[in-house]
């Protein structure tokens, strides 16, 4: 199985060396070729699994419970400007 | 060879809950950035989504409306992007089995027709926050308020041939949906946004390349982009060149699309199931309730109105725009149910036309139609003309006064009688011998001269009909 590490890490967000890429490369495939065991497995007549627990979704009232906490849920944000998150500047 | 447009459209549309998907936070547009949110919203680790029941029967009423199979089990999926407004890095979406699947929209076609348009599906899914970066330098702002506000994503087939098609369907929708009252459906603020999937082909060929054009939010954007996107593809073919399938962003004030090179990049989204979400199930019982709820939908009412009142088509399409004016207008024909064509014009020219003016909605109206009934009701039996009716509407916008006491307060009694009448109109012609020689000359225009000044002298309240005939018969000699 070939990855192409350097997209799957673009994608994450994560920096590698090129070092880094190519000790990944062979450890992640065999991390594949681990899982892709399962593809033997024969599922023919068995119902897909959505999820483990056999629940059905509770649901919420369409109620308003939270009120504004914003100086608190900001509090561990690096940079705040009138109230706004500010980051590293993002355009099309 | 002549050359065919495929159009599919994806559109974005808040649902209208008091709360996010996932969390109890508000959904009320413009408070102070970031006072609406809470650790869910804001992707902190260890929350857990918990659904929003409304925006599961809101999307379900949507489907039936559109005549769409409503699947009893459903389920999320992430959808895995980076971007500063998802603070979680993910999406919580409907991939692989969405609520709703396979309904259509009805279009009117130029002659007369109808064309049908498929819907492939609508999932429910959460908006993203807001990023600014007018005005900024390296740095953009990012407000989470919008985070995790209910959305139904509501993709259609690529059934469109045209930008005015698209346009057709798009209005539809957008009526459809502030009809069932599941959004609010405000183009301005972002409640209702479309992504345009289009491609050309020469007519009889399988479908071309595709290009995608991003986040649109008024229908006079959509259609120029779509018209710009299908001349730029077809130039590139008829250059001997090929069509590159990417996002494209529209520049409405360039009037002109560019490439979105950073989305293209990003196009893999490895979704996957969300563990955090278990199957969504609903009964067919609860189903079978939100259909039973459900109101007379735009197209059935028009047909009514013009079948049950007489009504125009025009007219039956102004009453049926918003389930609002719709119940307005019928609970006024039952006030003055006489005329229900006068009731049309008042409410759809003279009330509609005034609270417009005034900044308001007809929620808002300080005319009930108790009270226009009223003043209909005078019309109706010719205690007033028509002018002065609008003068006393004017009125009413004002005060809380009935048409009766403005009527008998302003002395605005329509004048019928046929020899209060005849003195008016022989001091207007004693007072313009001239224009009555040229009247009895031949100058027939002239008529309209008389007629108006005789309902200046008579303040409004001379009734027209009377007028004309008297004008007629006395200006004779």
């Amino acid at each position: 199985m070939d990855i192409d590490v350097k997209k799957v890490a673009m994608l994450s967000r994560i920096r590698l060396t090129d070092d880094e890429a190519a000790e990944l490369g062979p450890q992640l495939a065999n991390i594949i070729g681990y899982v892709e065991q399962l593809s033997k497995v024969d599922t023919d007549g068995i119902e897909p699994t959505a999820h483990p627990h056999d629940a059905a979704m509770p649901l919420r009232a369409n109620i308003v419970t939270n009120g504004n906490r914003r100086d608190e849920l900001q509090a561990s944000s690096p940079k705040i400007e009138s109230g706004l998150y500010v980051v590293p500047k993002v355009i099309e | 060879m002549s050359w065919e447009t495929v159009i599919g459209l994806e559109v974005h549309c808040q649902v209208n809950t008091d709360t996010k998907a996932f969390c109890g936070c508000s959904t009320v547009f413009g408070a102070e950035p970031n006072t609406q949110t809470c650790p869910v919203c804001l992707g902190m680790p260890g929350q857990l989504p918990v659904l929003n029941t409304v925006a599961v029967d809101k999307s379900i009423l949507t489907g039936l409306a559109i005549n769409a199979h409503i699947n009893l089990e459903s389920k999320f999926d992430r959808k895995n992007y980076f971007y500063p407004d998802l603070p979680k890095g993910y999406q919580i979406t409907q991939f692989t089995v969405p609520i709703v699947e396979g309904g259509y929209i009805d279009i009117p076609t130029k002659d007369g027709g109808e064309k049908r348009l498929g819907v492939t599906r609508i999932h429910m899914e959460e908006d993203a926050g807001k990023s600014m970066h007018e005005g900024l330098d390296a740095v953009s702002h990012i407000d989470l308020n919008r985070s995790g506000v209910p959305l139904m994503e509501i993709v259609s087939e690529p059934d469109m041939r045209s930008a005015d098609e698209a346009i057709a369907y798009l209005k539809q929708l957008h009526q459809l949906i502030r009809f069932l009252g599941v959004s609010g459906g405000d183009m301005e603020k972002g409640q209702f946004r479309c992504d345009a999937n289009v491609s050309v082909r020469r007519k009889g060929e399988p479908f071309g390349t595709r290009t995608e054009m991003k986040n649109m939010n008024s229908f006079r954007f959509i259609k120029q982009a779509i018209e710009f996107e299908v001349v730029r593809q077809i130039e590139i073919i008829e250059d001997g060149g090929e069509v590159i399938q990417e996002s494209r962003l529209w520049d409405s004030v360039k009037s002109e699309s560019r490439s979105m090179r950073s989305k293209e990049e990003a196009h893999d989204y490895r979704y996957f199931p969300e563990p955090d979400l278990p199957p969504l199930r609903v009964s067919q019982q609860e189903v079978d309730a939100i259909k039973a709820g459900m109101p007379e939908l735009p197209g059935e009412l028009r047909k009514r109105f013009e079948a049950e009142y007489g009504l125009s088509s025009y007219d039956a399409d102004v009453l049926s725009q918003t389930r609002e004016i719709s119940v307005w207008y019928e609970s006024l024909v039952a006030a003055h149910p006489s005329d229900p064509k006068r009731c049309a014009n008042w409410l759809a020219n003279e009330l509609l036309g005034r609270l417009k003016e005034a900044g308001k909605d007809l929620a808002d109206s300080p005319v009930s139609a108790k009270r226009l009934a009223g003043l209909l009701d005078r019309v109706g039996d010719n205690t007033i003309n028509g002018k002065s009716a609008k003068d006393i509407l004017d009125d009413m916008m004002e005060s809380d006064d009935d048409a009766d006491t403005i009527i008998e307060a302003k002395g605005l009694k329509q004048v019928s009688d046929t020899g209060a009448i005849d003195t008016i109109i022989l001091e207007v012609m004693a007072a313009n011998p001239d224009q009555v020689a040229g009247y009895r000359g031949g100058k027939d225009k002239l008529m309209g001269f008389f007629v108006g000044q005789v309902m200046k002298a008579s303040r409004g309240k001379a009734n027209p009909g009377m007028v004309n005939q008297r004008l007629a018969e006395l200006l004779k000699g």
